[in-house]
Formats: structure tokens, C-alpha cells, sequence
């Protein structure tokens, strides 16, 4: 049995269906992500998974615990907010203590619990401070701190650095992932933000109106997107309507544009599909060599890589390369494009054009 | 588990709803009946509905004046306070943190003083021998003191100084709202600060200007204390004359059917304004 | 930051002068040694402030309107609080209207509440009490105790709760431990403007008092329609400063923006 077991899990309000059919297990000290964009129904899972709202059916399994009857209170849940929640009316310290109050922890074992909370946080010097006088990052620890000195079976993070700027998300990002292993404790994360959920997680659950799409670790994830939405939401990629014409045990066969492609073996029926391709797996090369024509639309420089926009026989292509110090095409050149044959990703056509 | 839950807002707002139905609802429709009375001096009030007292207010000129004077008296009052505040609420906005805090201190403190004492001021100021004919007289600007206790115009002076605070604090809400960058837009486009202000702020101001209009209006419109002390009995106004029925001429029935009509034609013109402000302001400035 | 010119400080001046100017005189009369109102006063006098102490009528007035200010402010403030938080968090079928009730007071004139309230005392018998006007000015200040208590709930990051809750804390630690201390603001910016409200009031009070329960306010007001004299400038005066006292005390604490705008950055 898993530690955390969540089956069936459905929530319908009035005239919408916010969840549906919601499974998934998590094992003990593990780190998964919910993600998806805004409205797909991953906080109103960690919702009911905190208690805050009731499902309309099916059931949450905590360490052999179900859930369904115990008051948010009573779960022992850590959870930081989006907004962090602090209460602005007490200092650090006794924030921390909060939690350790209501379960009528005596004041020295209280007080030793805390300094360890604000040590693994590196707050200790900043206990006594109120939250007003904090920076973002410094009351995303507290809420960490908080959530944690009460020794949560299970840890919720509701969208926990989508209040921070680019650099500091990244830095609070590698501390997040080291205190959530010093800690040992397992963690539920929801984000819309694909990078923290790869950065993050050991493995990554993937919603979309309400359902479960994908689950998997970040790279498989990432790597075999099972839907064009998946693979749109997860980092960029070129999409291209294709038909597919043969599919044999180690190789298909494809027609991109009226062109022919060769790509990996998939297990669909020949017709028509979407044809992905990431950015990053189009190699440009001078020598034509049986390569595609490729003419240059657009480039534009990201310190460590390049971002072109290519005109190509196939359609519009975006091409990403490393930055090597090296003179790139410029717009209006003329450049021949390659790639991997398996790179090409093959997924079943989708109405939505995400 | 359902009705708990249902029962828990009116549990919670059960007093103040309790205290409200018997000190606010009841006495009103008790008035409103009582307007139905009639009275007669040797019998004080009777206990029968007839529509007498409304047929001799609304059929007396007597009472069309004073109702038109408090109409026309609180107008002209809510187009001072527009013409004052507006521009003041906006230099408010744009003065420095310290400066703005003394100045809101001065702007709205007397809104905490009791009206009596600022109309008190008034009255010495106004006065045949107050300060304003003594400057006036000692300049050489008049030979005879002018009359301005006991005038509309007077009254009319110090309802200003007592409403021009709501004024400030509608347009206030409106315009901190604004993003003051737009007015540099509008600089660096060409506009000189007169169009920069008709342009960009007075639009953005418009909401608040009509929300404290309607404000100001009504409550010129029942003012008692500020005509009472400088009207007296020459300028009557609604409020004055219901007083004096009540506590005068002890016809109650008769000052509770000029009540009902205050009542009502500040309701009439308080909705149709509101209406008014949903058309024309809906959406725009949320 | 576009600052003001010339013609705004020129304008914000005169305005300052009208606003100010009739306090300054109420405050430069009460100094007068001679026996009628003068401005600017021929001296400096402090007999008309010794008068006062003459007048027990004064001084009994500004001892009812104080406890009736307190009184009716606590009434208002323990009815509206738990009803702020009805309208401010919950949904149920009938809480505009509820609002609009409790915030009524401010839309009726106050001359109709004022024989409202006549009107049904003297069918209780009440008329002329203490009790009678402490519940009368209850309604007349409860919008405003409704409007900064709700603005203060309604402001409130609802998650603070829940993370209080998902930190084990019962419904009622909730309240005591956050909730309440995150409202007070609020409740005590709503029970200081209340009282103020109280101690001021006169159109409803002019109705309801008798001569054993007569407010300064009603006191200075009849005194007004009689006579003008020095005496009634020193009342003034000294009325004056304590609500400029008060004021500065609630500047130093709330923010007097706060207290009457609502919230304001």
C-alpha cells in the first residue's frame, strides 16, 4: 500500500466539474507535482486533500488513514500558501510556534523545535522579526518553517514561489528541493509553472480540465509527451500536422507538408497525426547533403543560446542553439537544418490546437 | 450539516437585525401611519386616516417654498462642493507624504467637530456686527453692514464648509485609484497641466464626483442644525419646519407627512441618480 | 510625480483659510475679556473658560454626551462586529438587503429618524431616557462601525485562517488568535468613529432628550438660538480641542484617512 493514495477523487459544484476522476499514489518522501494551467483543478485537489473543501466523491489515503471524516485540523498537514498565509500580527518565532502551540507542546521542547524549523530555513537570526519587515523570500521560509516544525506526514505546497521574481524562484527552488530532503518529507506541489515542477519533482502529474493526463518523471515526461497539449506545456516545440502513412516495428513513415519524413515506430493507425519537434533537436549545418532547405526569418539572442525562426519546405520552425561564441546565420541567410528520426515525436491528432 | 450552515450568517447578524426591525423599521412605518393622523388643537392627535395633512402641505404655497428653498439651497451647495473639492482632492493627491497628512488633518478634521460649533463660527463671521462687515467696513468697502445671517446665501456658506469634506473624500477614492503615470503620458504628449487635468484627471475623477454629489445633495437637503442656527424662523427650511411642528405647534401628524414627503423626494432623486451613474459609469471604471 | 504649481498652493491656501477660519474665530472669541463677542479679541482673557464652571448645565451636558458617546459606541460595535462578519464572508440569500439595511441610517434624513425615534419611545415610555437614546444613537452609528469593521474582514487574506487550521487550531482559537487580531484595527477605527459620531449629534437628539438627559450638543444648540455670547465661544472652544485631541490620537494610531476614506495606501 502506498503511503498516499488518492482514488477516484471527484468534485463537482454547482454547474461545473472541477475534478474528475482523480487517481494517483505517492510513496513516502517522495516530491510529485500537479500541474497544469489555471482552472485544470489541481488546487481544488490539494484542496480537498487539505480539507478545505469535500469531495463529491471518491477517497484520500493518508498512511492507511482515509481522510474523508477528518476536519482540516485534525490532518496534521503542513501547508504553505501562495499568499504564504503568515500571520502579520506575530513575530517569526512565534509563527512557527503556532503549530506546536495548538498540539500543547511544552514551551522548552517548543522552543528547541522552532530553532531547528528556523535553522533548517536559515532564519535564525530573523526570529524575532515581524513579517511586514521581510523580504518575499524570507516569508516563503517562515511558511516552510511553519509548515514543517509540526512534522507533517505530508507536505502541500500551493503555488509556493509564484509570488517571488525570476532569480530569486530559481535560488529558492535548489532550497526547496534541499530542505524538502533534510526533512524526508513527502511532498504534494501545485504549479502552472513547468520549470519548477521539473526542477522539483521526482515525478510529475499533469492535469488538464480536471482529469489526469500524464504522470511520470520530469524527463519522460518531457521526453514522451503523451498529448500535443503535454508537449506544448511543457517546454516549446514545433508542431506540425502530419499524416502518417506506415508504421512498421522500428521505423514510420510520414508526410509533413507534402514532403516525406522518416520518424520512430508509434503505436497509432496510419492517418493523420501531429508531428512534434523540440527546438533544441534541429541541429543547422552549411552543408546541404541531403538536408532540409532552411531560410533564416528571425533570430534573437539569449546570452546562452540563440532563438531562430526558420521558413523551411515543412512550415515555420523555431530552432534553439547553444551559444558557442561562434558568428550564427543572420536573417535572410540561407542554412540547412538536420535531425534525429526518433527525435520526432508522433502524437495523436487533437482538435484543440494548443 | 446543511443548515448549520445556512443559519450561521443570521445568527451572527441576529442582533444588529433585531436591533434595527424594532428601533429603525417599526418607529418608521409608525410615522408614516402617523402621517395619516389628524390633530386638532384641543384634542391633540386623532386616531383616523384621512390624506389631510398631505392635501394642505402639498396644497399651500406656503410649503412649496420652503421645500423649493431647501432643494435650491442644497443644490447650490453640491455645486460649490464640486467646484471647491474637485480641485483640492487633486492637489491633495499630488502633494508630498507630510505635507499631505497635515493637510488631510485640516481638510477633514472638522468633519469630527460637531456642526454646531463650526456653524457657530459661521454665525460670527456673518454676523451685522461679525467679522467679515467689521473687515468690510474697516477696508472702506461698504458704508452699512450687508446682510448675510438669516439668508440663503449664508446658510448656504456654511453648508459648504460642513459638506465640502464628503466631496473631497468621494473624489479622493476615485482618483487614488488612478495611475498617476497617465498624467505624465499626457505631459509628454504635449498637454499643458489645464488639459492635463480636463483631459485625464477630471474623467477619472467623474465617479467619485457623482457618488459625493449625491452624498452632499441629501444631506444638505435634511441639514437641520446649520439652517436652524443661521435661518432660524425667517429661513425655514423641510428640517427646521418639521422641528417646529414636532416641538412647536405640536401637530405631529402634520410634521410626519412633511417628513414622509423629505423622505421620499430624497429617495426619488437619490435613485434616479444612482440609475443615472449605473448607465452612463457601468464597467468602465472597474 | 507631477507636483503642484504656484496657482494649486494659492488655491490650497484660500481653501485651508475657509476651512480653518471659523474655528480660528469660535477659539479667538472665546478669549475676550469684555462681555460680547469681538474678533480679533481686545485681550487675553481665560474668564469666560472660568465661567463654564458656573454653568453645571454645561458640565452635566458633556457628561451624558461622554457616556452616551461610549455606551451607544459599545452597543453598535458588539451588534455590528458578528454582523460584519456575516456580510463580509458568507453567502446567503438576503445579505444585500441586510447590508443595506444596517447602512440605511446614513440615507434617511435625519430629521425623519429623529420623530421616528420620538414617536416610538413615547409609545414605550422611554422618552427622555438614557436607555432610550443610547439605542436610538446605537442606529445612527452602527453603518459606520459596519463600514471599517467590514472593509477590515473583507480586506482579510482568508488563507491566514486556513493555514491557522491546517496548523490544528479549533474554529474558536481561529477567532481569538487571528481572526480578532487582524479585525481590530477596524473594530477599534469603527468604535472611536462611532463615539465621535455620538458625541456630536444633535438633528435625532433634539428629539428624544429631556432636561435631565440634554447632550452638549443640544445644550450648546439651544443656547445658540437664544443668545450668542462669550460663554457659548469658550463651550466651543473646549469642545474643540478635545475632538482635535482626539483626532491627533487617532492619527497617531489609525490614520484618520483610514478612519474616514476606508483603506488608502
Amino acid at each position: 500500500m502506498s503511503f498516499l493514495e488518492i482514488k477516484a477523487l471527484t468534485k463537482r459544484f454547482s454547474e461545473t466539474t472541477a475534478v474528475e476522476d482523480f487517481s494517483l499514489t505517492v510513496e513516502r518522501g517522495e516530491f510529485v507535482s500537479l500541474l497544469g494551467p489555471s482552472g485544470c483543478g489541481k488546487t481544488t485537489t490539494l484542496q480537498m486533500i487539505a480539507g478545505f473543501e469535500q469531495p463529491t466523491s471518491g477517497s484520500i489515503i493518508l498512511h492507511g488513514r482515509n481522510l474523508a471524516k477528518i476536519p482540516a485540523r485534525k490532518r496534521g498537514l503542513g501547508i504553505v500558501f501562495q499568499t504564504y498565509a503568515l500571520f502579520p500580527h506575530m513575530t517569526v518565532e512565534q509563527n512557527v510556534a503556532f503549530g506546536l502551540e495548538m498540539r500543547g507542546i511544552p514551551e522548552p521542547d517548543r522552543r528547541q523545535k522552532v530553532a531547528a524549523a528556523l535553522d533548517l530555513v536559515k532564519l535564525s537570526h530573523l526570529a524575532k522579526r515581524l513579517p511586514k519587515a521581510m523580504s518575499g523570500g524570507q516569508r516563503q521560509r517562515v511558511a516552510l518553517a511553519r509548515a514543517l516544525v509540526i512534522e507533517p506526514e505530508l507536505l502541500l505546497l500551493d503555488e509556493p514561489l509564484s509570488n517571488l521574481d525570476a532569480k530569486l524562484r530559481e535560488e529558492m527552488q535548489l532550497e526547496l528541493r534541499r530542505i524538502q530532503q533534510e526533512a524526508g518529507v513527502t511532498t504534494l506541489l501545485v504549479t502552472h509553472d513547468q520549470s519548477e515542477a521539473m526542477a522539483l519533482s521526482d515525478r510529475i502529474a499533469v492535469m488538464q480540465s480536471g482529469r489526469l493526463m500524464q504522470l511520470g518523471t520530469p524527463f519522460d515526461t518531457y521526453e514522451t509527451p503523451k498529448s500535443t497539449f503535454i508537449s506544448n506545456f511543457l517546454g516549446k516545440t514545433n508542431c506540425l500536422n502530419a499524416r502518417l502513412v506506415s508504421t512498421t516495428g522500428t521505423a514510420s513513415t510520414l508526410v509533413i507538408n507534402g514532403i516525406e519524413v522518416s520518424g520512430p515506430s508509434v503505436n497509432l493507425l496510419p492517418g493523420d497525426v501531429m508531428a512534434s519537434l523540440r527546438p533544441e533537436r534541429i541541429d543547422i549545418v552549411e552543408s546541404s547533403d541531403g538536408h532540409t532547405e532552411a531560410k533564416v526569418l528571425e533570430r534573437i539572442f539569449l546570452g546562452d543560446q540563440w532563438l531562430f525562426r526558420l521558413e523551411t519546405k515543412l512550415g515555420e520552425l523555431l530552432v534553439v542553439r547553444r551559444n558557442r561564441g561562434r558568428r550564427e546565420a543572420e536573417p535572410g541567410e540561407n542554412v540547412f537544418i538536420v535531425w534525429q528520426p526518433e527525435h520526432l515525436q508522433i502524437l495523436p491528432a487533437s482538435r484543440e490546437s494548443a | 450539516m446543511k443548515s448549520p450552515q445556512n443559519m450561521k450568517p443570521w445568527l451572527l447578524s441576529g442582533p444588529a437585525f433585531v436591533l434595527f426591525l424594532v428601533l429603525l423599521l417599526i418607529p418608521l412605518v409608525m410615522t408614516f401611519m402617523l402621517s395619516f393622523n389628524s390633530f386638532s388643537f384641543y384634542g391633540g392627535i386623532e386616531d383616523v386616516y384621512t390624506f389631510g395633512n398631505y392635501i394642505e402641505v402639498l396644497g399651500d404655497s406656503y410649503f412649496y417654498e420652503i421645500f423649493l428653498r431647501t432643494f435650491l439651497i442644497a443644490l447650490i451647495t453640491t455645486v460649490f462642493c464640486v467646484l471647491l473639492g474637485v480641485p483640492e482632492a487633486y492637489i491633495l493627491l499630488r502633494m508630498r507624504p507630510l505635507a499631505r497628512s497635515i493637510m488631510l488633518l485640516v481638510v477633514l478634521g472638522p468633519l469630527l467637530i460637531s456642526v454646531v460649533v463650526r456653524t457657530l463660527g459661521w454665525a460670527i463671521l456673518l454676523g451685522n456686527n461679525g467679522v467679515i462687515n467689521e473687515l468690510l467696513q474697516s477696508l472702506g468697502l461698504i458704508t452699512s453692514p450687508v446682510k448675510m445671517l438669516y439668508t440663503s446665501g449664508g446658510i448656504v456658506a456654511a453648508l459648504v464648509h460642513v459638506m465640502i469634506p464628503f466631496m473631497i473624500i468621494a473624489v479622493w477614492a476615485a482618483l487614488q485609484r488612478r495611475d498617476p503615470s497617465a498624467e505624465q503620458a499626457a505631459e509628454s504628449l504635449g498637454a499643458s497641466p489645464v488639459k492635463v487635468f480636463t483631459r485625464i484627471v477630471l474623467p477619472q475623477a467623474m465617479p467619485g464626483i457623482l457618488s459625493g454629489s449625491l452624498i452632499v445633495f441629501s444631506l444638505s437637503a435634511s441639514a437641520f442644525a446649520t439652517p436652524a442656527i443661521l435661518g432660524g424662523r425667517r429661513v425655514k427650511v423641510v428640517s427646521t419646519t418639521v422641528y417646529d411642528e414636532f416641538l412647536n405647534t405640536l401637530n405631529w401628524p402634520l410634521g410626519a407627512a412633511i417628513a414622509v414627503l423629505l423622505l421620499a423626494s430624497v429617495l426619488v432623486i437619490m435613485l434616479s441618480w444612482n440609475r443615472l451613474i449605473e448607465k452612463r459609469y457601468t464597467g468602465v471604471f472597474e | 510625480m507631477i507636483s503642484n504649481g504656484r496657482y494649486s498652493l494659492l488655491f490650497n491656501a484660500l481653501f485651508t483659510l475657509f476651512m480653518v477660519g471659523p474655528l480660528v474665530v469660535v477659539i479667538g472669541v472665546s478669549f475676550t475679556p469684555t462681555g460680547y463677542l469681538e474678533f480679533p479679541p481686545s485681550g487675553l482673557s481665560l474668564r469666560w473658560f472660568a465661567a463654564i464652571l458656573d454653568n453645571p448645565d454645561f458640565i452635566d451636558a458633556a457628561w451624558v454626551s461622554l457616556k452616551l458617546g461610549i455606551a451607544s459606541a459599545t452597543v453598535s460595535t458588539i451588534v455590528a462586529v458578528p454582523a460584519a462578519l456575516a456580510i463580509g464572508r458568507e453567502k446567503f440569500s438576503g445579505r444585500e438587503a441586510l447590508q443595506a439595511l444596517f447602512l440605511s441610517p446614513l440615507t434617511v434624513p435625519t430629521v425623519v429618524l429623529g420623530i421616528a425615534f420620538l414617536r416610538l419611545l413615547s409609545v414605550l415610555e422611554l422618552n427622555g431616557t438614557f436607555v432610550g437614546l443610547v439605542l436610538c444613537h446605537a442606529i445612527i452609528i452602527t453603518p459606520f462601525v459596519l463600514r471599517l469593521v467590514l472593509s477590515s474582514v473583507v480586506g482579510m487574506d482568508r488563507s491566514i485562517e486556513k493555514a491557522a487550521i491546517s496548523l490544528g487550531a479549533s474554529n474558536w482559537t481561529v477567532f481569538r488568535r487571528i481572526t480578532m487580531p487582524l479585525i481590530m484595527p477596524g473594530i477599534v477605527g469603527g468604535w472611536v468613529l462611532a463615539f465621535i459620531t455620538s458625541f456630536d449629534e444633535l438633528t435625532v437628539t433634539v428629539f428624544i432628550v429631556n432636561p435631565s438627559t440634554t447632550t452638549l450638543p443640544v445644550r450648546l444648540f439651544s443656547h445658540i438660538t437664544q443668545t450668542t455670547d462669550p460663554l457659548i465661544a469658550s463651550v466651543s472652544t473646549v469642545v474643540i480641542l478635545f475632538t482635535v485631541a482626539l483626532m491627533l490620537l487617532i492619527n497617531r494610531f489609525y490614520g484618520l484617512d483610514r478612519l474616514l476614506m476606508g483603506e488608502t495606501k
